[in-house]
């Protein structure tokens, strides 16, 4: 049997997220979040991103707000929501760091971010969340309420306002440039 | 000569596309089981407790383990004494792939055309691969492929003096790369040899073997006891956040190449590794 290092207990995190909330995060504390989150994958994201460059107002107001990349399942009969785990954020990489300049805070998703996208979470103080991808019947546990506000079109892809109770995830980059994604390799990785 | 009817075949294909969706193989959960026991970093253990708990839960609320439910991709043997009536093969298995990810809550996450993004609105068409074998019997296998993983995905036309050695960097790049994108501890799928679009689909159908097995062949189950060590040791960890257990198998599948080639094809397999078939015999 190999050592093992207890768990530590996670930090509990409320939404909307101020500049003292996010500055209280570091790289690599798992969090359990609760309040409201607005959903948004690739086809939301070019949208947002084109109504900016035409000079509209975008569907919700970001301030403050958080943002699960997310396509989910469809409800099944007597659930808010189907299975709804965090998609690649990579992709939303082009589109983000001109939502954190108009006040975002914060986004969950999986995978690592551009550089362009850390430095914007530095220089407007956000967070970027990574959740437990492939988890999405247990995810969707922790989801209370779901009201699609914009883009219905789009199906999976609109854009949702979602309420969510001790929604489990791991800080990944911080807004002082900590990334947890190095530090595991550094601290896990065998020459 | 035995005779299956079409509408038998999309029944059966619906239920798979379900199954595959909701049902995580015993294979992989004592895979995961395993990994959580000797994990030593403590988030890592928890990451892979979550996820044995999702299994369950997806059972128990009838909803998929992932969102992203996949392009159904569609493996057929096919014996040469069967006779498909009532409909063609590929018909009634693109209609059971409509019933399925309709019937089962499913994401329908297929867009007709690259570039203008159109969802197809049933998750049609499927990827299908179609084999004739010998006898009498039908074999169905579909997986469930998302895109995580999948893009995650890179082949390489090697030159063959770039040896083994070559092989393992590209395999470990291919998983460092990935990162938490692929949703690790991921199943590596390698295709090593054959021609370009073999070398794919070998890396494809590796991912269909149960995670408990190894090669029949000495030297390639070598390789993939060697590649499991080497791509456990970067730490990535399960989704990333460190720890011993990267991978929960490997699976390379070797073919004849041309005496100039060596194509290597990695195709990467999140954690909830989904398949179900059926066979007609």
């Amino acid at each position: 049997m190999a050592k093992q290092e207890p768990t530590k207990k996670p930090i509990e995190v409320r939404t909307p997220l101020s500049d003292a909330d996010v500055r209280s995060l570091r790289a690599g504390q798992a969090v359990l979040i609760s309040g409201v989150l607005y959903t948004a994958r690739d086809a939301a994201h070019k949208r947002m991103f084109e109504a900016l460059e035409r000079g509209e107002d975008l569907p919700f107001d970001v301030r403050g707000q958080v943002i699960y990349y997310v396509g989910p399942t469809p409800a099944p009969p007597g659930r808010v929501i189907g299975a709804a785990g965090p998609t690649t954020a990579g992709r939303m990489d082009r589109y983000t760091p001109a939502l954190l300049a108009r006040g975002l805070k914060g986004a969950i998703g999986k995978g690592s971010r551009s550089e362009e996208v850390k430095e914007a979470l530095k220089a407007h103080v956000a967070v970027y969340f990574g959740g437990l991808g492939g988890a999405g019947a247990l995810l969707a546990r922790h989801i209370q309420t779901v009201e699609i506000i914009a883009y219905e079109d789009l199906d999976t892809e609109a854009i949702r306002r979602i309420e969510v109770a001790d929604f489990p995830a791991v800080v990944v980059n911080d807004c002082y440039g900590g990334d947890a994604y190095a530090d595991a390799r550094t601290r896990w990785g065998k020459r | 000569m035995k005779h299956i009817s079409a509408a038998d075949i999309s029944a059966k294909v619906a239920d798979l596309c379900i199954r595959a969706c909701t049902v995580l193989p015993p294979d992989v959960v004592a895979a995961l089981e395993a990994a959580r026991d000797r994990e030593e970093s403590p988030l890592g253990r928890e990451v892979l407790s979550r996820l044995l708990d999702n299994a369950c839960i997806a059972q128990q609320d009838g909803v998929p383990m992932c969102q992203d439910t996949g392009l159904a991709v569609v493996f057929v043997e096919m014996g040469e004494d069967v006779r498909v009536t009532g409909g063609h093969l590929c018909d009634a298995i693109t209609e059971g792939v409509r019933q399925g990810y309709e019937r089962g809550y499913l994401r329908k996450s297929v867009v007709q055309s690259p570039l203008d993004r159109r969802n197809t609105g049933d998750n049609t068409p499927p990827i299908i691969h179609a084999e004739i074998v010998p006898g009498k019997q039908l074999k169905i296998a579909v997986a469930a492929k998302g895109a995580g993983s999948e893009n995650m995905s890179r082949l390489q036309m090697m030159d063959p003096a770039d040896g083994e050695a070559a092989v393992k960097r590209f395999v470990r790049e291919t998983v460092e790369q990935a990162g938490a994108s692929a949703c690790p501890p991921v199943v590596v799928g390698i295709g090593l040899g054959g021609s370009f679009e073999q070398c794919a689909l070998i890396a494809k159908k590796a991912l269909l073997r149960p995670l408990s097995d190894s090669s029949p062949d000495p030297e390639v189950a070598t390789l993939e006891a060697d590649l499991l060590e080497l791509i456990n040791r970067t730490g990535i960890g399960p989704m990333a956040v460190g720890g011993r257990t990267t991978a929960l198998a490997v699976k390379v599948e070797a073919a004849p190449c041309h005496i100039a080639s060596m194509p290597v094809a990695v195709n990467l397999q999140c954690h909830a590794a989904r398949h179900a078939e059926h066979t007609w015999e």
